[in-house]
């Protein structure tokens, strides 16, 4: 059934990288609570904007939970409390009259606040560029089913792959690391054939990037996978591990002609 | 204004390799001469940036998000169509083309789509090659299932995440390049104008979204993957940044806009709760495999529980009407069957805009654990949305906006009319004619953007010497010109409404009249109120910060100013096509409710060309020749 709430949204105001930024409190009367949780937002931005004042930045695209734009720290939790769910999927019926939220950005040194709740990710993209692709330039391929694939590491890949780049791990991590993230990509493209050549420079370019951009390593918390909006296994994390600790002993760097 | 398509001549199975035999190449050393800036990162873009890369042209890529990964593909769920014959059913390459033109009510160019069919093959080549992890069997091979209604198995998946996984094969390949140094990556960037020189386009005028500075991009040619206009309609199943701005840009700058008025309206998904409203959400197709879909036979029950209502008080409308296909007759013709009941004053939910989809008989007949194999996803999907479980109380649907068939008009090499301006994906008008078969989109986006731009895009180059321009054109600083002069009306007017007040009444406009019925009346009065709601955009509008600073309520007013006029083209087009084909369904037309379609007034391409603020657009027309196909009239009774 349809209610209607009053809220205290407690928000992280921030104009630019260099602002300190701070707390900013708004209120927010008379969501429906059949409002999913950025329409609630996009309500009190209407309010802000009819003031002449900036409305409260943050990303969003698809509002269907697949794109991974959305993010924010809501209550303290990524997402928020609701599990497996992106913002955008969270809805306002999860909420209570009178309640005071509080929303901030992700928080990690390697996603500096561009303003407000929105943050640059784009060190993921430098991560993923390093190396966690399979180098198979257009028309190279052969016939798709010239290489068969046990269904369950095809659908082990799809797991890891499910993965949408929202950073939550990231910002639930104490560390601020970016293992879990990483080792999606690392176990999906690991777990095919076609990614085995470059199984090895893989795993060490990536995490060499990954340690470049400043993100923090593992101590095992598991807060990662829990705030994972999809659900990602620390196993993934596994299996980086293993991967990386071999490429380590078997690595061996190119040499300038011949080789032996 | 003269529409050269270009089809090569010959056979219609040997004009692709033919043509490609006689287009000129760049010869690799000269290739890394030539800039190309690709605008947009979705299937087309990422493929196309890619792919051109790999080939030795410095690429420039643009996109307005975080990331190339998160264009609106990514949200995909279906599948991709390819003509593999893999489960030896009788698929072919000529099947696809035929399903496709048919599906299109034949309104797409032949020759392009039996391209398209012959490329999909090497979609699926090369997604796997990538490492796409598409659905598969025990023995280690692909998947397959049947999908919008084919009579073979020819779309390949990966669960209900095709398009993710599509997009991020096309995007880990965008990305080796960036880190190879071959692409420059302009993410958080919006196109805002094209530059045109000597009538040929050489480049694109950009807002960083961050900073606010306007930024102007040289380049040999540019391409547009950027995506449909759907969000005319305000309420749409697209992201909330897809926009117009792009193709309407280049539509001011001389690009001709073919079949505004093609869009697609898909049945399934969750009605709207009410103004907060954002978008929509689509619930897959699928669901119509198992679903029943109904509404009360009485006005009086419609306020009732579902299960308050008894059996010989529900009207199952579909499989009424369409005996022979039932609830799974084709999209057009569910929206509107839909929107039929419901304007009847039998729609169920907040409004009356809704219909049951009901898997009551489903989990009679199978149980709920088989129907929960099946759908749980789906259904967990939409208990998150609504609050509803689908195993107890029907889903409410209703039809939403969801693909635009229509776009810039392009010849055979995806050219515009303006020389060097090329076309990709749902931004072109395409070549799914007046409504799009299901899977079909993805197959066309990977087409356009790694089979086909890489070949024609050196056809063009080959005739084009590089020149490394400057922005210190006139044409140049001209456009960067216009672009300030434009942000610094949208900030000056200072009304009372803000940017989404407007999006949402000419939302309301569009679907109220150009949606899924269109007449002459609703058309004509449509062409009313749109320029009055632009006159007082202009006027009232009240956009909150600056300019040059990181500002959303900026970017979406630019956007909904583009919107208002590319909603005017849209109702002008959709009321000079008289006749009723694929999603254009106009009242005046039909025969017993169904389309009638006027193949000897209208079997052609309408493309629009701008004539100049405040003139009337000219409607010119490509005609279309069937030589392969024979003009059927489709039926589903």
């Amino acid at each position: 059934m349809e209610k209607h709430l009053n809220l205290t949204l407690q928000v992280w105001r921030q104009k630019n990288a260099q602002d300190p930024g701070g707390f900013k409190n708004y209120e927010a009367k008379g969501i429906s609570t059949e409002m999913s949780f950025l329409e609630m937002l996009d309500v009190v931005n209407e309010g802000i904007i009819k003031k002449g004042e900036a409305p409260i930045t943050f990303d969003h695209d698809c509002r269907e939970g697949i794109c991974g734009a959305c993010g924010m720290v809501i209550n303290g939790r990524p997402h928020g409390l609701r599990e497996r769910t992106t913002a955008c999927q969270l809805h306002m019926r999860s909420f209570n009259d009178g309640d005071v939220i509080t929303l901030e950005p992700w928080r990690a040194s390697a996603f500096p606040v561009l303003r407000d709740l929105l943050v640059d990710r784009s060190s993921f993209d430098r991560i993923i560029a390093a190396g966690g692709f399979i180098s198979a330039p257009t028309g190279s391929a052969q016939d798709a089913n010239c290489l068969p694939i046990p269904k369950d590491n095809a659908d082990r890949a799809m797991d890891a792959a499910a993965c949408i780049g929202c950073g939550a791990c990231v910002a639930a991590c104490p560390n601020a690391s970016a293992m879990l993230f990483v080792g999606a990509k690392v176990s999906h493209l690991g777990l095919l054939p076609q990614g085995q050549p470059e199984r090895t420079s893989r795993a060490l370019d990536m995490v060499a990037q990954m340690d470049a951009e400043g993100f923090g390593t593992c101590t095992n918390h598991g807060e990662c996978e829990a705030s994972c909006p999809k659900g990602i296994s620390l196993d993934n994390i596994a299996m980086l591990n293993r991967d990386y600790l071999k490429a380590s002993l078997t690595y061996r760097p190119e040499v300038e002609s011949g080789g032996f | 204004m003269e529409l050269k398509s270009n089809i090569p001549d010959g056979p219609l199975e040997q004009k692709w390799d033919k043509h490609r035999f006689d287009m000129k190449l760049v010869n690799p050393a000269n290739k890394r001469k030539y800039k190309v800036i690709v605008v947009g990162s979705g299937l087309a873009g990422a493929a196309a940036a890619a792919s051109m890369a790999e080939l030795g042209y410095e690429v420039e890529c643009f996109c307005y998000q975080d990331s190339p990964r998160r264009a609106h593909s990514i949200a995909a769920q279906g599948g991709i169509n390819a003509a593999k014959n893999y489960r030896n059913d009788g698929d072919s390459i000529r099947r696809l083309f035929y399903d496709t033109i048919k599906g299109g009510d034949f309104r797409a160019r032949e020759a392009n789509v039996y391209r398209l069919a012959q490329v999909s093959v090497n979609i699926i080549d090369q997604c796997v090659a990538q490492g796409v992890p598409f659905a598969r069997e025990y023995g280690g091979l692909l998947d397959n299932r049947s999908f919008g209604g084919a009579q073979v198995s020819r779309t390949f998946y990966a669960k209900g995440q095709t398009g993710q996984q599509l997009l991020i094969g096309a995007y880990q390949a965008l990305e080796r390049q960036i880190g190879l140094g071959k692409v420059k990556m302009h993410t958080r960037h919006e196109m805002q104008e094209l530059i045109v020189v000597d009538g040929k386009a050489r480049g694109i005028v950009t807002r960083d979204m961050v900073t606010g500075e306007i930024e102007s991009h040289m380049a040999d040619a540019v391409c547009l993957g950027t995506g449909g206009y759907g969000n005319a309609f305000y309420l749409a199943t697209y992201a909330k940044g897809c926009n117009g701005t792009a193709i309407w840009r280049a539509y001011k700058k001389g690009a001709a806009f073919g079949n505004p008025c093609y869009t697609q309206i898909h049945p399934t998904c969750i009605p709207v709760t009410g103004d907060h409203q954002s978008k929509l959400t689509l619930m897959s197709e699928s669901l119509r495999n198992d679903g029943r879909v109904w509404v009360p036979k009485k006005a009086e029950d419609c306020g009732k529980k579902p299960s308050e209502i008894k059996e010989e008080d529900r009207d199952y409308y579909l499989e009424r009407k369409y005996p022979s296909f039932g609830n799974l007759a084709p999209r057009d013709i569910s929206s509107r069957a839909a929107k039929q009941v419901c304007d009847a004053g039998l729609g169920v939910g907040p409004g009356g805009r809704g219909v049951y989809l009901d898997f009551q008989d489903a989990i009679n007949r199978l149980g709920a654990s088989t129907v929960a194999a099946k759908y749980g996803n789906l259904f967990e999907m939409y208990e998150r949305i609504t609050d509803d479980n689908p195993y107890k109380t029907p889903m409410r649907i209703y039809p939403a906006v969801h693909y635009t068939m229509g776009g810039l008009w392009v010849d055979y090499n995806l050219m515009s009319t303006i020389p060097g301006l090329f076309v990709l994906g749902e931004a072109n008008f395409s070549d799914h004619g007046a409504n799009r078969l299901g899977a079909s989109a993805l197959m066309q986006g990977l087409a356009d953007g790694y089979f086909v731009i890489p070949y024609t895009i050196g056809n063009y180059l080959a005739g084009h010497k590089p020149d490394k321009m400057n922005a210190d054109q006139p044409e140049a600083k001209a456009a960067a010109a216009a672009v300030q002069d434009r942000i610094g009306k949208l900030l000056a007017v200072n009304g009372k409404s803000t940017p989404t007040d407007f999006h949402r009444e000419l939302g309301k406009v569009m679907w109220e009249h150009c949606g899924m019925a269109r007449n002459e009346k609703g058309l004509e009065k449509a062409l009313e109120l749109i320029p009055e709601i632009k006159e007082r955009f202009w006027k009232d509008v009240k956009v909150g910060g600056s300019g040059d600073e990181l500002n959303q309520s900026l970017e979406l007013a630019g956007r909904v100013a583009d919107f208002i006029e590319l909603g005017e083209l849209m109702c002008m087009d959709a009321l000079q096509r008289r006749e009723s084909c694929g999603g254009h369904f106009r009242e005046e037309w039909q025969e017993d409710g169904e389309a009638k379609r006027d193949d000897e007034n209208f079997a052609h391409v309408a493309a629009w060309e701008y004539k100049g603020e405040g003139q009337k657009p000219v409607r010119h027309t490509e005609q279309l020749s069937f030589e392969n196909v024979h003009l059927a009239t489709r039926s589903y009774k």
